[in-house]
């Protein structure tokens, strides 16, 4: 049991580092063509991302749509998590099955959906169709974070606030918001994220007018191989392990993944 | 409001799929059968078939790989249970973009497995491995994985360590005893992370694309192609339907078990 232990955790590291091994090992080939073993070395694939134009202009829309997207989505969400909140709306179970159905569903169906709907208004190929429907489709992750925010949070607090004298309005601009600040950050996070991954939306909804990265990327695979392609997943790559690694460095990532909090005590 | 935004895709969708198409891409209202007759038809019954079992397939891998893995996993020390935790993490965090792509190089003919093999001198010559059925489920396993651990591992990490122990006790191996013990307490886990990963790969696009040919396509690439590179919208709005209906019913049937899970634990 124990050898099988760690042949199987050693199995599993292989398959899940492999793939990016090999593509960080192409990125830095010299050579125009892949092969391998690489034949010297060179930074000149990352460097092309920003010479490129059609590469800078597609990671510059990718930036936008994400950041502009996600800023919508929470623009969307927290109001509605409030409203919700505020007219005592159980919505855990409403939030649930229409929060997290989108994300269960295969993409592709909401990507259709915001394809027919953008011809129906006779509206495609422009790039704010991309960032509306990315806001709406991750809406959903700012509304799970301001909402759970909203939960936990002191309703002392407000409540102090009002009998000091203070209006809703006021109330709510000088307590309840700050205090949902880093939950609406993470949303935004999140949102950016997702958005800056997303293709079969995007793809859909561009009609090939509008190229974000993921679908530059996939462009350029249906003509075969460039180590830029390497190089852009290379950058990809090294964000998502800094980010989680900041994460589990300063934030608890076990409690954040749903441990049982007695394995954090077992385990000091 | 939400329900607004979410459900009135659906109801374009509806109507659009009894649309009658026009050759060159177009699409005008009416109210035909046609699209959803082609249903009936061979390939789409094809296709529906080779999805569903070549993600029943993946389910399937992914749970015999994931369930131990995660169960060694809640039972390591501190440091190796948070890098892993990090680094499965970090793969759940790649786009299907970059693991396609990843893929395609690992299983292909220039710089991937076979290459080092015939540098290490253990093959003659380098093959390619992609595209094919194999490199399909790789691809879709590879990114139903991680999903597939962070369904596991709360439960998993909720499982008295106690209950092992007794069994040890009373003379049980931990071979035996993980499939005496665990296991049968895990069932319904196993149901819910098994058909997760079903749902999920079910809605994978990018990797049929890359690493299968025609042949190897799931419902999501094929109603994909044909929105886009057919430009048969009306077809592709009532795939889409027949699509989610079918999902919404595996849906249905993961919270199902998630609610009998909750007894179990």
């Amino acid at each position: 049991m124990r050898a099988l232990k760690w042949t199987l955790t050693a199995l599993v590291v292989a398959l899940l580092v492999a793939p990016l091994i090999v593509v960080a090992v192409v990125s830095i080939n010299q050579n125009r063509y892949m092969d391998f073993p690489p034949e010297g070395f060179s930074l000149d694939w990352y460097a092309q991302l920003w010479r490129d134009s059609a590469w800078r202009s597609s990671i510059t829309t990718s930036l936008v749509v994400a950041g502009a997207s996600a800023a919508l989505a929470v623009a969307i969400a927290t109001p509605l998590a409030y409203l919700l909140r505020a007219y005592d709306i159980r919505l855990t179970p409403l939030l649930y099955s229409l929060g997290i159905l989108p994300f269960m569903l295969p993409p592709v169906i909401s990507a259709l959906g915001a394809l027919v709907f953008w011809n129906a208004i006779q509206h495609s190929g422009r790039i704010e169709n991309i960032i509306v429907s990315h806001a709406i489709f991750f809406s959903t992750l700012p509304l799970i974070t301001v909402s759970l925010a909203m939960e936990t949070m002191d309703p002392s607090l407000p409540e102090a606030a009002q009998t000091l004298g203070a209006n809703q309005r006021t109330t709510f601009r000088t307590v309840t918001l700050p205090l949902l600040v880093p939950s609406m950050i993470t949303g935004y996070a999140a949102a950016f994220v997702l958005s800056l991954n997303e293709y079969i939306v995007a793809f859909m909804v561009s009609r090939f007018a509008v190229v974000t990265l993921p679908i530059k990327i996939v462009n350029d695979l249906r003509y075969g191989f460039t180590p830029t392609i390497a190089a852009v997943a290379v950058v990809f790559i090294v964000i998502a392990t800094t980010m989680f690694t900041l994460f589990a460095l300063f934030g608890n990532l076990l409690r954040f993944l749903g441990a049982d909090p007695a394995i954090l005590e077992r385990e000091r | 409001m939400l329900a607004v935004f979410f459900l009135a895709p659906f109801g374009f969708m509806l109507a659009t799929s009894f649309y009658r198409r026009i050759e060159g891409g177009f699409y005008e209202p009416a109210f035909v059968f046609g699209s959803w007759q082609r249903l009936a038809h061979g390939v789409f019954i094809e296709r529906t078939l080779f999805s569903i079992g070549i993600c029943l397939l993946a389910g399937a891998v992914c749970i015999a790989v994931a369930f131990p893995f995660t169960y060694f996993l809640t039972r390591m020390r501190r440091r190796p249970h948070v890098i892993l935790l990090v680094l499965i993490m970090s793969a759940l965090a790649l786009s299907e973009v970059i693991v396609g792509f990843a893929w395609s190089v690992l299983l292909g003919r220039a710089a991937g497995i076979s290459n080092i093999l015939v540098w290490l001198g253990a093959m003659d010559e380098a093959q390619a491995y992609q595209p094919s059925f194999v490199a399909v489920l790789l691809g879709l396993c590879y990114i139903a994985f991680p999903y597939c651990i962070l369904t596991l591992y709360p439960q998993l990490t909720r499982l008295d360590p106690e209950v092992t122990e007794a069994a040890q006790t009373m003379g049980a191996s931990p071979w035996r005893t993980f499939w005496t013990v665990v296991v049968p307490i895990g069932r319904p886990i196993i149901m819910a992370g098994f058909l997760l990963v079903f749902v999920f790969t079910l809605g994978s696009y990018l990797i049929p694309a890359f690493l299968g040919r025609p042949e190897h396509w799931t419902l999501s690439v094929f109603i994909s192609d044909q929105a886009t590179f057919n430009a048969n919208v009306p077809f592709a709005a009532a795939m889409a339907l027949f699509l989610t209906v079918l999902s919404l019913g595996v849906v249905a049937l993961v919270m199902w078990t998630e609610s009998r899970t909750r007894r179990a634990f």
